[in-house]
This record gives C-alpha cells, structure tokens and sequence, in this order.
C-alpha cells in the first residue's frame, strides 16, 4: 500500500492549522477517563486514549438536537442550522463501523436532512488501535478491529510517526499545503506491517463461537430462560445504550419560551431499556417486561440490524458491559446463549440416542 | 395542480409538519372529537384506508392519528377521530374550527384495498377501532359494485362508546349492509346484543373462502376475534389488523414503534395475520 506519514512532532501544527477552518474535536482527559471534546491545541489530545465515555456519534445525532423553531400555534416554522465544519480526530475503527451502520440507517428509506447534513460537515480521522482498549472490548469477536474504508484519513502509529492514509477526497483536503507529510517510503512500509502485524496477536477472541452466527443462535433463543433472567436483574436504567455507538432510538419533545406560544421541537435521545419506551397514550405499555426490553436491545444488536442492514448492531467497544451496574454485557449474554444451546443440542442427541 | 402532502415530507426535513387548518370540530361522544382539518390550497392527502398521520400541536408535541374519512370523500380535506387520552389528545380537544395544527403523512402501509374486489368484507372494530376502519368501510360502501357482502360487527363498553352513532343508523337501514351491535354492558334504553364482540360471531353465516376480515381494537381484543374468524374458516392472509403503537417519528427511524424487527409505521400498521403472527411481540 502507499500511504503518507506524518511526524509525531507536526501534530501541534497540524491540528493549529485544521482549526483555522473547523472545529477540531478529538479525545482528551476528563476526571480520569476520557470524552470526545473540542480542542485547541494538540497538547490537550491523547489519541493513544483506551475508549470515551460516549463515542463521538454525538456529533451526528447529538444528545439534544434542535430540528426546527415555532411561533404560535399557526406554526410560523423555521429549520434549524447547525453544520460547522468538524474534523474529529482520533476515531476508533469499532466507533467507525458504528457510524457506518447510522449512515445506513438515516439515509435509507425516509432520508433524515438532519443526520446527514451534520455527517457531510464531519470528517473522520480514524486511528488504527494497537492493544486492546479495556477489559470490556470485544472488537476482535465483532470483526471490528480494523476497517477498509469508512474514513477520511486513518492513522496508524509507527512509533515516532503517524501512516496516515487518505480514504477521501475531503480526508486529501485535510492535509491539503501541509509541509509535514511526506510519501511513505519502502523502509515506512516495512515498519508498518510490522507493527500492524504484532498488533493481532494481542487482541483476545471473547466470543465462544463465530460472530456469523450470532443472528441464526438469536433466531433460536428467543425464548430462552435468560431474558427473564437478566430481566431480573436489569435496573433499567438505560445507562447501555446511552453510551452505545450504534443506538438512535429517539424522542421528539417541544419546549416553549416564556411566552408561551413560541418554542422550538427538539429530538433527545431515547432508551428502548425504560420502562414507558412503547408506552401509548392510553396507557397500555406494548413491551411491559424489562426482560423482553433486554432482548429486544439484544435482537437489535445482534440480528434486526444486521437482517436490516447487513452490518452488525453491536461494534464490540465494551462501552455498555463497563457502565452496567448489574454486569450485564453483550460477551456474557451471547455466550451464556451459545452454552445453552450446545447443552440442549446435546441432550437432545443422547435422548435420540437412548431412543 | 394538486400536490400530496407526502411529497411536501423531506423538503427541508422530514420532522417538518404540513401547518394545516381545522376546519370543524364535532363531538361524537364524551371523550371523542372528529376534526376536519383542511390542508394548505391546492395540497391533497392522497391516503389509503389504514394509514395515519403525524399530528402537531406546536409547544405540545406530536402524536400519531388515524385517518379517519375515506379517499372518496376526501374533497381536499380529511377527518381524524380524537380519543382525549394524552398530551397530545388533551391539547388537540381543545381546539376548535379556525386553528391551526400541524400535519405530516400519510404514513405507513394501508389496507391493500384493490386486492380485495369481489370479496366478502366482515369489518370487527371494538371501541375506537372503528376511527380506523371507517376509512375502509365508506371507502368500500362508495365502491359498493366492487366488493361481494359487507358485514359490520361493531361492540363497544357501553352504548354511550358507540361512536358515529349517526353513521351506524345510516348503515344499518342499507340493505346491503349485514351491521350488528353489541355492547359489553347495556343501559335501560338498549334493546341489542349484550356481550363482548366475539359474542356476534355466532349470529353470522359467511362463505370463509370469499371472506376478508378486519378488525381494529383496544390491544386485549384482537386475540379472540382472529380466534373466531379462524374458527370460521378464515385463512390467516384474510384477516386483517391494524396494530397500535406509538409511532412517534413516523418515517422508520426513532425505534417506538418497533414490534420485534418490524417497523409498524413502516410495513404496518396494517397487517394480514400470517404476516404478523410469528412475532412474539405483536399481539
């Protein structure tokens, strides 16, 4: 492959220089962990971070989002316009695949302006991850833990330099007149397979089975014991999808001014995990049970969206299993499923058997 | 030239409603309206029976309704039966002729209408669920030549839930109309049947091979009618629900509606019960 390098030491250039036309987002250190933050200098980055709190799908779809403002009941309407320029910096290639499934889903079917005109103002700087984040990531089991495309430019860490390669046009505009890039040379190349190689081997496999067939092992546990079981467990609290990647599931509330007759419509984030999520007006609640609330987000995650879509509704980040206050986690899940299974697959042959 | 509303949805947004006007407000009983609302000058709704709209009452919110009229006497305006039941309900009762909501739709998928010419139609809405179906039922009645017998059972808690009384008395002297009335408890004036809907399926002789069924209604209900048309012969493609859900972005995208992996705003929230009956979450 060919691809550009930049050195370590031109990033306080570099990022000096991208915030001149936009906002420059990247991970940076907050009360010992780590959020996807607007910065101003390189100094306030750490781009060798483990995870965030939230994945930087908040500049997509953000937590509190305006779609458009009202005067009176008449609805005088006007859209809302928040499309400032971002570079986000620092992507993980899990947190890619992630907004890969979002740019799917807003965009197919009913196009949503909104997603996609805040994602057209977004360019992803992805960084290749080298050792496993925390203990929580799966990323290996997910296939997540490397991407083809999906990126504008992605970095990849040589030590005392940066391969950068450039997936886009307006990844190419990034680096635009910069003087710190060079060509990537035979002996850059070298090194980068050696370091992408070394990185592999590092990455545990935590799932007990293939992540092919996690839709069909789904499709035959849909009535297993252990929904009600997590159920029971579940504080509902909606703490996993709140720092999932792949969630979008949402609500749109009005609020008025003190006039009371002007306002704006916002969409905020929603969770399929609270109580009153299919809750009509009514009153009657169409998934009542929090342990059908924790399979459904299971489904969701890992086979209505990939039957959906094609891509997978889990990226493997480990966000949701460290934020759980019960432990309840997608690895545990999936592979108490697949236990189970095998267990019932072998009892019923031995009863063939005996038969 | 007239433009759907549809084609209105997704220029600028699609979270942008239509501002429409109310043309009447009628009570039909004692926690139901039905609005005429009257869209913009040359915009038509363009909707099948079975589908619903987005309604807005701006600084209150946005809810899903039924549409309640016909296409054949929609005339550029269109009726929505309001239970006050929430927010949205609550704040849309107190409007009257003159205001202004906001509107986006039609959504979803509706009754299939023209797949059912020459068949015997058996309407069971319980409650409210006749807002819905009176879509298809008047729809039905003004292509009368179309469509074999037209059966209406139609229950409610009480005679003061019986809802367009006023249509019912019109159906019910139509000789080609087979209407039945039931109620689950009577008052000193009620002279009909008393029972749950169910309760009617005895009274009627039909041909299951030529018959459709639909039936609409509160969400413990739909288990035992789709019992009594099996019973009958009905096949499981031929009968027809509609499914509440709170539909809350109308367009696929916010998750509320969700019935396992179906969208009910999206493939519903019309459904022939052969489509609807492996999912576990549906009835």
């Amino acid at each position: 492959m060919t691809f550009h390098v930049i050195p370590k030491t031109a990033l306080p250039d570099w990022v000096e220089r991208l915030g001149k036309s936009h906002r420059v987002v990247g991970p940076r250190p907050l009360h010992g962990q780590f959020i996807f933050d607007e910065v101003t200098s390189a100094g306030e980055l750490d781009l060798s971070y483990p995870t965030t709190v939230l994945p930087p799908k908040k500049y997509l779809l953000p937590q509190r989002e305006e779609l458009f403002t009202f005067r009176g009941r008449g609805g005088e309407t006007r859209l809302a316009d928040d499309g400032r320029p971002t570079v986000v910096l620092g992507v993980h290639t899990c947190d890619l695949h992630a907004i890969q499934l979002l740019d799917l889903v807003f965009a197919q079917g009913n196009r949503d302006q909104h997603y996609l005109s805040r994602r057209e103002s977004v360019a992803l700087v992805s960084i290749e991850c080298l050792k496993p984040c925390t203990p929580h990531s799966f990323c290996k089991s997910m296939g997540t833990l490397g991407v083809i495309d999906g990126y504008d430019l992605h970095l990849t860490d040589l030590g005392e330099e940066y391969a950068v390669d450039v997936g886009t046009e307006k990844g190419q505009a990034l680096l635009q007149g910069f003087a710190s890039v060079r060509e990537g040379t035979e002996a850059d190349n070298r090194l980068f397979n050696r370091v992408m190689g070394e990185k592999w081997p590092r990455f545990p496999l935590r799932l007990d089975f293939d992540i092919t067939e996690l839709p069909s092992l789904l499709s035959t546990s849909y009535d297993s014991s252990l929904w009600e079981e997590l159920g029971q467990r579940c504080l509902a609290c909606g703490m996993c999808t709140n720092v999932c990647p792949t969630c979008y599931c949402f609500n749109v509330i009005d609020e008025v001014d003190f006039t009371l007759s002007a306002g704006k419509r916002s969409r905020v984030w929603d969770s399929c995990q609270l109580d009153r999520f299919a809750t009509v007006a009514g009153g009657h609640n169409f998934r009542a049970l929090q342990a059908a609330r924790v399979r459904h987000r299971f489904f969701r995650k890992g086979k209505y969206q990939t039957d959906a879509y094609g891509l997978l509704g889990c990226v493997g980040c480990g966000r949701c299993a460290q934020v759980c206050l019960v432990h309840i986690t997608p690895v545990d899940t999936w592979n108490e499923l697949n236990r189970r299974r095998s267990v019932a697959s072998a009892s019923a042959v031995v009863k063939e058997a005996k038969a | 030239m007239i433009t759907d509303l549809k084609s209105a949805l997704g220029s600028p947004s699609i979270y942008l409603p239509t501002v429409a006007t109310i043309a009447d407000v009628r009570p039909i009983s004692k926690m139901e309206k039905v609005f005429t609302v009257e869209l913009p000058k040359g915009m038509s709704l363009n909707h099948k029976p079975g589908q619903f709209v987005e309604v807005s009452v701006f600084g209150v919110g946005e809810a899903p309704i039924s549409i309640s009229s016909s296409p054949s006497r929609s005339n550029g305006r269109f009726e929505l039966c309001v239970r006050k039941a929430g927010d949205l309900t609550g704040a849309l009762h107190t409007l009257a002729a003159g205001d202004r909501i906001g509107v986006r739709g039609p959504f979803g998928e509706g009754f299939p209408i023209e797949r059912f010419r020459g068949k015997d139609m058996l309407f069971a809405p319980g409650g409210l669920g006749l807002a819905p179906l009176r879509s298809l039922i008047n729809q039905v009645l003004d292509e009368r030549g179309n469509f074999g017998r037209v059966i209406i059972l139609y229950g409610a808690r009480n005679p003061s839930e019986l809802l367009f009384t006023d249509e019912l008395a019109v159906w019910g002297k139509r000789q080609d109309v087979e209407l039945l009335l039931t109620v689950d408890r009577a008052d000193e004036a009620w002279k009909g049947n008393v029972g749950v809907i169910t309760t009617l399926f005895s009274k009627i002789q039909i041909y299951p091979r030529n018959t459709v069924a639909f039936t609409v209604g509160p969400p413990v209900m739909y288990r035992f009618v789709i019992m009594e048309c099996l019973a009958k012969g009905i096949a499981e493609g031929n009968i027809w629900v509609s499914l509440e859900r709170r539909m809350k972005c109308g367009v696929g995208k916010c998750g509320h509606c969700q019935i396992n992996h179906v969208y009910a705003c999206q493939a519903g929230p019309a459904f022939p019960y052969s489509e609807i009956k492996h999912l576990g979450e549906a009835l």
